[in-house]
């Protein structure tokens, strides 16, 4: 490859690990960027995640003043409150709406420039999704928490772990939400058009994310068996969990390692995905 | 209609829609007998006289709200030149026949809520069950059009509307007596949030409100929704002369 003196840096199993991270790296800054310029929907948005704040935590928080002792589901008013306002900033962190980059290009037959890359689609999709969480977790998380902690009182943790493990779970939700967009998104390989499942997507995950109600108010075969058996907790609910130390510390841990889990299945479900739609793709035009 | 299968998945799916908030406000209520002062009886009244409100005008008007894609993209120019009115033209780009299923869904809701809630009928009240939805929608058009309108001058706006369609319709899915302060006051009555599904409701369950505001309350429904048709139109007609579409 260097006979041209190009330097192209590829991730490949027998390039050196410094280079595939230059390429993440790059990637992912490219998808900071690349929503950094979209500064009017920034602020439209933060705006609307502020308003729907206002909406559920008054909810939320009738539901606590109605309950016997005043603790819904184990959760106290002040862990209601954050709930409610950190899930909004963290709603469009992991970025569960909107996402059809990957279904837009495989119905414009562009996905096939993914292939001719050096770099794994499912890696040069992920990359910039992770950019784009940064950028959201600046711009987008902040607003909504900062009005939520004016108005209403919002809980803080009481243990130093629980502020790492929450960096973690998020990140992990990130990962997670990635996933099970990609796998959406990939559909349109068979379908060519990916608007059935999106729309689908779009109506169960903020319900099955906890992102109307905290999962816990659903009875509890039913709230463990989506922990269990389905990603979705780990998209929303375990990040705000961990964060308003809803559980005792080892059960903390616990969720995020499910979550680890999980987006570990999600990932080499993606990679599987991918390879078995490439030997089926067929891009149309002359 | 070519595409049988994605029409099926969308409906399916619109259906799902409306099901999920009634199911929202059910699994709310598990957690406790009353929310906001009211039973969950009550609260599916409300609910379902929302539902019906948001849907018939999702239904009619809600395709407005792609009006800031033309606008970026310029296909607004397309619909200028033609001799039509450019609001019927929009709205006729795409007539949502899958979003009819949820029309019905929203109204068998209504149904159940008016019977295990005992409704004792008057003529009044007669009157309001069909007047509610209807001129909660046409309320609800006014604010779609609005909030499709600050395209005009604010392209990437779209979601701010969506602050104020679909967050009305959360905010209109339970009762006014949930939310606090200021925020109630600027939804509820500044706005005119409240006169779409809870006045309606309490005047049906012969409640008084908890609030203090008297029992004709619940009649003023056609009276917001023209003012906020009437402010609707203003502000499209200011959009539509103002707009210089893109390009050099």
């Amino acid at each position: 490859m260097n006979v041209l003196g190009a330097r192209v840096p590829t991730i490949s199993p027998d390039q050196p690990i410094r280079v595939a991270t230059t390429t993440f790296g790059a990637l992912a800054r490219s998808g900071f960027r690349r929503y950094a310029t979209y500064r009017q929907a920034t602020i439209a948005g933060a705006f609307t995640n502020t308003v729907f704040g206002f909406l559920r935590c008054y909810v939320l928080l009738a539901v606590a003043a109605g309950a016997s002792g005043g603790r819904p589901a184990g959760y106290g008013t002040e862990q209601l409150a954050t709930f409610v306002w950190v899930g909004q900033g963290l709603l469009t962190v992991v970025a569960l709406w909107g996402w059809t980059d990957l279904s837009d290009r495989i119905r414009s037959g562009d996905v096939v420039a993914e292939l001719l890359r050096p770099v794994h689609p499912v890696i040069s999709y992920l990359a910039p999704d992770l950019g784009r969480a940064g950028h959201a977790a600046v711009f987008r998380f902040i607003p909504p928490v900062v009005v939520g902690l004016i108005f209403f009182d919002l809980y803080l943790p009481q243990r130093w772990q629980t502020v790492p493990l929450f960096a973690v779970s998020v990140v992990l939700a990130v990962v997670c939400s990635f996933s099970c967009r990609f796998l959406v998104n990939a559909t349109a390989y068979w379908l060519h058009d990916a608007r059935g499942p999106l729309i689908f997507w779009t109506l169960g995950s903020g319900v099955l994310a906890g992102l109307y109600f905290p999962l816990r108010f659903l009875p509890d075969w039913l709230a463990v068996t989506l922990w269990v058996a389905t990603p979705m907790p780990g998209l929303l609910q375990t990040p705000l969990d961990v964060l308003i130390e809803r559980d005792p510390p080892a059960l903390q841990i616990g969720l995020v390692a499910l979550q680890a889990v999980w987006a570990a299945i999600l990932l080499t479900g993606c990679r599987t995905v991918q390879r078995r739609a490439e030997r089926k793709l067929v891009v149309q035009g002359g | 209609m070519s595409y049988r299968a994605s029409f099926v998945v969308e409906t399916i799916t619109n259906i799902g829609g409306t099901a999920l908030d009634v199911l929202s406000v059910i699994v709310i209520f598990q957690a406790t007998k009353f929310v906001g002062g009211f039973t969950l009886r009550e609260a599916i009244l409300m609910v379902s006289l929302s539902s019906c409100a948001f849907v018939l005008a999702d239904f009619t008007v809600g395709n407005i709200d792609r009006l800031s894609t033309y606008v970026r993209a310029g296909t607004l120019d397309a619909v200028l030149v033609r001799p039509l009115g450019a609001m019927a033209q929009l709205l006729l780009m795409d007539l949502p026949v899958r979003k009819m299923l949820r029309l019905v869904l929203a109204i068998v809701t209504l149904a159940i809520g008016l019977h295990v809630n005992h409704v004792v009928w008057t003529l009044p009240r007669a009157l309001l069950v069909v007047g509610a939805p209807v001129f909660g929608a046409v309320f609800f058009g006014a604010i779609f059009v609005f909030s499709a309108s600050l395209a005009f001058w604010w392209v990437d706006s779209g979601q701010i509307g969506n602050a104020f369609t679909y967050g009305g319709r959360d905010f209109t899915a339970y009762p006014v007596t949930v939310y606090g302060g200021w925020f109630r006051s600027l939804f509820a009555y500044g706005l005119g949030f409240g006169f779409v599904a809870y006045q309606p409701a309490l005047a049906l369950l012969g409640r008084a409100d908890p609030l203090g505001l008297p029992a004709w309350a619940g009649f003023v429904s056609p009276l917001v929704a023209l003012v906020a048709a009437g402010a609707a139109a203003i502000v499209w007609r200011a959009g539509i002369r103002q707009y210089r579409s893109t390009g050099s």
